[in-house]
């Protein structure tokens, strides 16, 4: 027994050990609050929380819950792009074989259900936030980057629509497109768009407007595939990732989650 | 104004109590930051700011351009159209697919019509027995018989005004060639435009 005993205290005493385990066993407050501090992800979380912030018929989760579904939509998002091509000739048949031809067959339904369901959670929580009075001062510089967040939510399902490349992906983006046509001055439809021009001469039109700028083209096709994949994967999560970073760091600087005032 | 901003700009390196007394004082405590130094500083600063300025902002534009493509893998937006008497009375279909255009044969002669539903930009499928074009997104019908003054025009469904028409013309070798850049709408009243009817 001695001898386990004696081991114990050679690996807890390692240089290894010691290098990944700094404060030791939490027995106290402060070396709880330490080890907190000290580990990049448990720091992320704030030390303390409210009693009312994690009471489930006050806030229901869906800030939680909303960014649960993005994590899980960028894990599975990224496991899809092992199979997934974003061309026209390989997109639809890819689309097919993830569910036909690659094991389990469903990372793709995981994706999508997550997707739906994140649109439904942002809004709740919009809706929760909106109802307990939470978008009020100090808080309403949050709320306006949660508008954002909320926008790029839609983005990111927008994009993500086009990805099948069937009937219902291109005829949906070809409606949803459409309306970049009516862009104050960017849009060849938009108000103001014809006062661009030079004589006779549009300056904007259906081949240098913001819908083309979009969809690279005059209608849905590969160019506009190839752009929503890129947007869809990296541009758009980028920017919601830096948002969600100042999102959560406001929620805390504002004073936790919001108490019942 | 000159001098408030040199005044300005001697007061933090003056001494502790210099912040009461006039700027003459100021100056005088603090010899090191003449007139001519701080204006030298600034333009450089000036300079230094203007061309970061001009930098990104060329840099941006740079990034805008890029977005939009020069060269697009999409068929042109002029084609022929084979010759006339290769069409019958009616609309034809052949080329709906690539270039999105029914070209309409009546008795008096042709045109080109758009195959973009005027609501939100599906294409309407032809159904020769209800003699009408519907569009599948939201229902939009459109007439597909009746003459030339009647077909494209709206009658059901959300759609705000008739399908639109493209310039139709021949060409020297007895082709008809259709234009999709230049188009004619009959709510404008362009539909009695010369270019958009061909006479045969």
């Amino acid at each position: 027994m001695s001898k386990i005993k004696d081991f114990q205290e050679y690996v807890s005493k390692s240089q290894v050990w010691r290098s990944i385990f700094r404060v030791g066993v939490p027995t106290t407050d402060r070396k709880r609050a330490l080890a907190v501090l000290g580990n990049v992800f448990l720091h992320l979380h704030p030390v303390k929380v409210r009693t009312s912030g994690i009471r489930l018929k006050y806030t229901w989760c869906m800030g939680g819950i909303s960014f649960f579904l993005f994590l899980v939509l960028s894990l599975t998002g990224l496991l899809l792009m092992f199979y997934y091509r974003p061309t026209g000739e390989y997109a639809y048949p890819d689309i097919v074989d993830l569910g036909e031809q690659v094991s389990l067959g469903l990372m793709r339904e995981l994706h999508r259900w997550a997707a739906h369901l994140m649109v439904i959670t942002v809004w709740l929580h919009m809706f929760r936030v909106f109802m307990t009075g939470s978008y009020k001062p100090p808080r309403e510089f949050n709320w306006g980057v949660g508008v954002l967040l909320l926008i790029f939510t839609l983005l990111l399902s927008f994009t993500g629509y086009l990805l099948p490349w069937d009937q219902l992906a291109i005829w949906a983006i070809t409606v949803g497109g459409n309306m970049a046509r009516a862009t104050p001055f960017a849009g060849y439809e938009g108000p103001g768009a014809s006062l661009l021009s030079i004589g006779d001469i549009r300056l904007v039109h259906a081949g240098d407007d913001a819908r083309f700028a979009l969809l690279g083209g005059r209608f849905v096709g590969t160019n506009a595939l190839l752009r929503f994949y890129v947007l869809h994967c990296v541009g758009i999560p980028i920017v919601a990732g830096a948002l969600m970073a100042v999102h959560f760091w406001r929620v805390r600087k504002d004073g936790g989650i919001s108490g019942p005032l | 104004m000159a001098d408030d901003a040199t005044a300005k700009n001697v007061i933090p390196t003056g001494s502790a109590g210099a912040g009461g007394k006039s700027p003459e004082a100021v100056k005088a405590a603090a010899p090191a930051a003449t007139r001519r130094s701080f204006l030298a500083s600034m333009s450089w600063l000036g300079l230094g700011w203007v061309a970061f300025t001009a930098g990104t902002g060329a840099a941006l534009t740079a990034l805008g351009r890029f977005m939009f493509p020069n060269v697009l893998f999409e068929p042109p937006q002029s084609f022929k159209a084979g010759l006339p008497n290769e069409y019958s009375l009616g609309v034809d279909e052949r080329w709906k697919e690539k270039y999105r255009v029914w070209i309409i044969r009546t008795e008096e002669g042709f045109f080109a019509l758009s195959g973009e539903c005027t609501h939100l930009g599906c294409t309407p499928n032809y159904f020769t027995s209800e003699a009408k074009f519907k569009c599948p997104c939201h229902g939009s019908g459109f007439y597909a018989a009746g003459g030339k003054e009647k077909i494209g025009i709206n009658f059901e469904g959300p759609a705000p005004r008739p399908l639109e028409r493209f310039r139709i013309a021949l060409t020297d070798d007895g082709q008809i060639v259709v234009d999709k850049s230049q188009k004619f709408q009959q709510e404008k009243g362009e539909w009695i435009d010369p270019e958009s009817f061909l006479k045969i």
